[in-house]
């Protein structure tokens, strides 16, 4: 066994003197401990792009970049829903018609002389509380009654696929005037607006690390890897100016794109630093555990599911303002599948407890990446079907054998 | 020192339908020191403990802390007593560090729910350098990557980080090789040193007569002797385990009215 060599080892003081641990180390620590991280689908996603790029005129640009941030945005927020249930070690079927729901509530309320219409942000308002209470009912069948989650999320995909069909059947797709929802898939921001956004973000970002550090140093912990926190202040605000300057070439900053980075530091946030999040991976590693530390599993599984369905609801206004209007198809094709594969191929694992909110957002880039580059290579949908298909399989099985390296290691 | 036992339990009685797990036993344990619980399986180890830790309550019977009586009806109860129990499966969660696992379901937080980690991260270190557990190269690995020494290492830490004055140890060797259970076994003595009352369920007698310093056995649901390590030996406990006779502490005298045996 690996472990009576450990204890065998001449004991290290345990941070007593500051012994400062190397990015390199790390890194290699998490991958024998079964955790890949996000390397695998970073490495990724450059070689796809390395790849289109030579092989075609049309997708190094600046309107295909905006292009691709547009198209993937509709999956990204449903995946930042799948994130969270799949860290609990759920599935949530339900999501892609759910979002059709949302579409089809903001749709129906904001439709101009209907007796319902409702002004300004409310159908969006509404329709995203609606889709909560979806949420709320369907995560309480699994945390309370014990019904699993496949089953009942299943059960909901056909319910909500239903409802939708049942509204949009005999009156026909709705047409959305409304600003409000439109923009979400179609303003961009004026250049001066674009590189402020960069410049706020970070400083929001260099100032969150230096108030880190303030507190290690408050509490005479030692920083971890002074390298890679230098790294960090430099590449983020690097990145979100060179993400700015390729968007302000074309026609800005998409508003789409606004609300990923919104959303991933709002569900980061939530997920690594607060206690909710710390439970959320706690359940999902060990509900047992969980339960006997006295976390509310049942409150904890709720919770998720409704952020899923919310999640879901912002990705269906999205949707629906990317065509103007929503249909009776609404929330069907690929959608439901790419939302989870994007979880799964960012590095989030099946199994429960491993993975990060980030994910969302890389797999949702790998998979809108590749179908936009087929497309252009004008491969069919059948191509790009199968691409993905094979980019999934690919990554599951990293997971998968990531875990079974893991339960090596472990004891 | 109070010569008073930390946790006293008087003439406890608990049945499973018509099984009679436990019947009028006495059990203490006083701060300092590290009291074995021992007997075969079925003895009724596990159920005592469980009443201790608030699992399921007792039929009949007595509990007193710090010599007032108590009611313990939830493991919150327990905790807030101060009794940890460290049960065998360890309960931690492996996709999590080691300070993380340390402060589940207590993490430290401000007002808006946000976690403390300087906070968490410091006191974590403290907690183990104070117990000496030094082979653990960082607090921030995964509880994955470590070995089950350390892993005990870790689940007894926690244990024993809340103020608690009782510690609880369900078989902590059980599943560990000699170096390992070495390790932990000095861990024991240690928590004892620093003024907890330990009790140590174990069925290694070896490991029992290396740390404990009284010895308290079970057999078939009833009292089978209490030991002093130092006036006994193995084959008079090994003889209580498999053939003692129903015994009571001195003091406490109940007319035994056909209990089946």
């Amino acid at each position: 066994m690996t472990g009576d060599s450990a204890v065998e080892a001449p004991p290290a003081p345990l941070s007593a003197d500051p012994e400062v641990e190397s990015f390199g180390t790390r890194v290699w620590e998490n991958i024998k401990g079964g955790n890949l991280g996000s390397w695998p689908v970073i490495i990724g996603l450059i070689g796809i792009v390395v790849v289109f790029s030579l092989t075609t005129e049309n997708f190094f640009t600046a309107v295909n970049f905006n292009n691709i941030i547009t198209q993937m945005t509709g999956t990204t927020m449903l995946a930042f829903g799948v994130v969270f249930v799949l860290l609990l070690g759920e599935i949530d079927l339900s999501i892609a018609y759910v979002s059709a729901v949302a579409g089809v509530v903001a749709a129906e309320l904001q439709l101009p002389d209907s007796g319902h219409t409702l002004p300004g942000i409310w159908p969006i308002v509404v329709a995203l509380l609606a889709v909560a209470v979806i949420g709320l009912v369907q995560g309480s069948f699994v945390a309370l009654i014990g019904v699993p989650s496949f089953v009942v999320t299943l059960a909901g995909l056909l319910i909500w696929q239903g409802y939708v069909q049942k509204q949009l059947g005999a009156a026909g797709p709705i047409i959305i005037q409304s600003r409000w929802i439109n923009y979400t898939a179609q303003y961009f921001f004026s250049k001066e607006a674009g590189w402020l956004m960069a410049a706020l973000i970070s400083a929001l970002y260099v100032g969150g690390i230096v108030g880190g550090i303030v507190q290690r140093r408050r509490h005479r912990i030692p920083l971890r890897d002074p390298a890679l926190i230098v790294l960090k202040m430099v590449g983020v605000p690097a990145l979100a100016f060179g993400v700015v300057a390729i968007c302000n070439h074309d026609r800005g900053v998409p508003l789409a794109g606004v609300l990923i980075v919104v959303f991933l530091v709002f569900w980061t946030y939530i997920a690594k630093r607060t206690t909710f999040g710390r439970h959320v991976y706690a359940v999902g590693g060990n509900a047992e555990a969980a339960r006997r530390a006295g976390i509310s599993v049942a409150r904890i599984r709720i919770i998720v599911f409704m952020i899923s369905s919310f999640m879901a609801g912002v990705g269906g206004i999205v949707l629906a303002a990317r065509l103007s209007s929503v249909a009776p198809d609404q929330g069907g094709g690929t959608l439901l599948l790419d939302a989870i594969s994007a979880a799964v191929i960012g590095g989030t694992s099946l199994f429960g407890g491993r993975g990060e909110v980030r994910s969302a957002v890389l797999g949702a880039a790998v998979i809108a990446t590749i179908a936009n580059g087929l497309f252009i290579h004008q491969f069919s949908n059948g191509v790009i079907f199968i691409t993905t298909g094979c980019i999934l399989l690919f990554a599951v099985t990293l997971d998968t054998l990531a875990r079974r390296r893991q339960a090596k290691t472990g004891r | 020192m109070p010569e008073s036992p930390t946790l006293e339990l008087r003439d406890i009685t608990k049945s499973f339908g018509s099984v009679q797990a436990l019947s009028d036993v006495d059990f203490e344990v006083r701060s300092g020191e590290v009291m074995a619980l021992v007997g075969d399986n079925g003895a009724g180890k596990s159920t005592l403990i469980k009443t201790v830790a608030g699992i399921h309550a007792a039929d009949h019977g007595e509990i007193l802390f710090d010599g007032q009586p108590v009611h313990i009806s939830s493991p919150k109860d327990a905790a807030k007593l101060g009794i940890e129990v460290v049960y065998q499966d360890l309960a931690l969660c492996d996709n999590l560090d080691v300070v993380q696992n340390m402060y589940l379901g207590r993490e430290a937080h401000d007002a808006l729910q946000r976690l403390q980690e300087a906070v968490m991260e410091q006191k974590t270190s403290e907690t183990l350098r104070s117990l000496r557990v030094t082979t653990i190269r960082s607090i921030r690995q995964s509880v994955a990557t470590l070995s089950g020494g350390q892993r005990q290492s870790v689940a007894v830490a926690r244990a024993v980080m809340w103020n608690s004055k009782v510690v609880i140890l369900d078989e902590p060797t059980a599943a560990l090789g000699v170096a390992q259970t070495e390790q932990v076994l000095t861990l024991v003595k240690r928590l004892a040193e620093q003024g907890l009352g330990v009790v140590l369920i174990s069925h290694n007698l070896h490991d029992i007569f290396e740390v404990a310093d009284r010895i308290t056995v079970l057999r078939l649901g009833r009292n089978a002797g209490l030991y002093e390590r130092e006036k006994t030996n193995q084959q008079e406990v090994v003889h209580a385990i498999t053939a003692g006779a129903p015994t009571k502490v001195a003091g406490i005298t109940t007319a035994e009215t056909g209990a089946p045996a």
